[in-house]
């Protein structure tokens, strides 16, 4: 756990150094364009979240582990904490750059209905007094979300970009230069590992919680 | 199924207190948009949806409150046999409930807004059948789990509307084409997605319905 931990600081300061030290200065968007070695790390990391989210879900259904259950919860936080921080940091970018906080495109709106769709989650976990049966209905509702996540994207994409061409945020990898995908790739490492700690010290939490109200 | 389309056809409780819903919802809807006649046609798939999901809010929250209150909780969870049996039932309820309102509410609609919607009829069936369909599936599941919750009122919206975020969405836009008298083919993508929502959420109630049912 210390060890994750510490390898976790590392990577992450490796990555600040990364984006705001090696990685060059964007031409058109200047130092804004920096935002985005967290920006993308997070939103990442917000889908593997989710993803495992259902894997556990689906595991403590069909074999009653609690383990298992613990695991979507903590998940399932991480991941709704990396969702707003995509969000905030979409933000932060938007502002300079499109001149709005928040706009109703395509990727903004389908983030945001994941976000609402799991804090629902987060929200039914904490009504449920019985442990066993939140557990239950939890497990269901990850899934159902879950297999929700494409919907949610093809909708929202006919949605908005029938009537539009894509917007800006479109940078292709081919176009992006190898300093720039090196910085996003050690983000990329550095929050992944974050995320595992997180997910490791609040699953830790909530056994010592169930031990604690056994 | 049987038994509780029985006790609706005895008591009509909910039916007629959600046609009496609809029917303010008319007014409200009048009341916030005004007179203006291309402002209405620009809202009005919208607000049909509304009216739908208002209603179907409603209706659906209530699916197991009677068995809630008749403590019948526990008969249906020692019921023999396959417990997704009595899911499939109360979905097919509901969504017999939902059509009749929503069919009620687009009679309302045509009348008090002025609608010559005979043309559009077979079109628009299709896309609010895709629609009520994936509606009920979730709406059914999530209104078992948040029937033994306290706050089961204020969870039941909170965890089915951002589920149905997509499903809304499709629904709106498809309606929206088939009132300005496109044909479906033009909104096939949007039917597709509907239809794969159906197929999605019925199985998953299918599928996870008995692990609701347990506790």
């Amino acid at each position: 756990m210390r060890v994750v931990g510490g390898v976790t600081l590392v990577a992450l300061a490796a990555g600040l150094v990364m984006a705001f030290g090696v990685a060059p200065r964007e031409m058109t968007q200047g130092n804004v364009q920096r935002i985005m070695y967290l920006h993308v790390p997070s939103v990442w990391v917000a889908y593997l979240a989710f993803a495992v989210v259902l894997v556990a879900s689906i595991v403590y259904l069909a074999r009653g582990l609690e383990g298992a259950d613990r695991l979507a919860h903590a998940s399932a936080e991480v991941g709704v904490l990396f969702t707003g921080l995509t969000i905030a940091t979409g933000s932060i970018w938007g502002k300079p750059t499109w001149g709005t906080w928040w706009t109703w495109d395509a990727r903004l709106t389908s983030v945001s209905i994941l976000f609402v769709m799991y804090l629902g989650y987060l929200l039914l976990r904490g009504m449920i007094e019985d442990p066993d049966q939140g557990a239950r209905y939890a497990a269901v509702l990850g899934i159902v979300a879950a297999f929700n996540i494409p919907l949610v994207h093809f909708s929202v994409y006919w949605w908005r970009t029938l009537h539009q061409p894509p917007s800006l945020m479109k940078p292709g990898p081919g176009t992006m230069p190898g300093v720039i995908v090196a910085a996003l790739m050690v983000n990329f490492v550095a929050f992944s590992l974050l995320y595992v700690y997180f997910v490791a010290k609040r699953a830790r939490l909530l056994r010592r919680e169930a031990e604690a109200a056994a | 199924m049987w038994k509780d389309l029985l006790v609706e056809r005895r008591s009509k409780e909910t039916l007629n207190a959600l046609f009496f819903f609809a029917l303010l919802l008319l007014f409200v809807f009048q009341f916030a948009v005004g007179p203006d006649r291309e402002r209405l046609a620009g809202t009005l798939p919208g607000l049909l949806w509304l009216g739908f999901i208002l209603t179907g809010l409603l209706g659906l929250g209530r699916t197991f409150v009677v068995e809630r209150e008749n403590d019948c909780w526990e008969a249906l969870r020692l019921a023999p046999g396959d417990k997704s049996a009595i899911y499939v039932g109360k979905l097919a309820g509901n969504l017999l409930l939902m059509l009749v309102v929503e069919a009620i509410l687009v009679a309302l609609f045509g009348v008090f807004f002025n609608l010559d919607l005979a043309g559009v009829l077979p079109a628009l069936a299709v896309v609010i059948g895709l629609g009520t369909v994936a509606f009920a599936a979730v709406g059914t599941l999530f209104a078992a789990m948040t029937a033994q919750v306290r706050a089961r009122e204020l969870l039941f919206p909170v965890l089915l509307l951002p589920v149905q975020a997509p499903v809304l969405l499709a629904t709106v836009k498809a309606t929206e084409a088939v009132l300005l008298g496109e044909p479906l083919g033009s909104v096939a993508h949007w039917l597709k997605l509907l239809a794969a929502a159906d197929v999605i959420f019925v199985a998953v109630g299918v599928l996870t319905f008995d692990f609701v049912l347990e506790g």
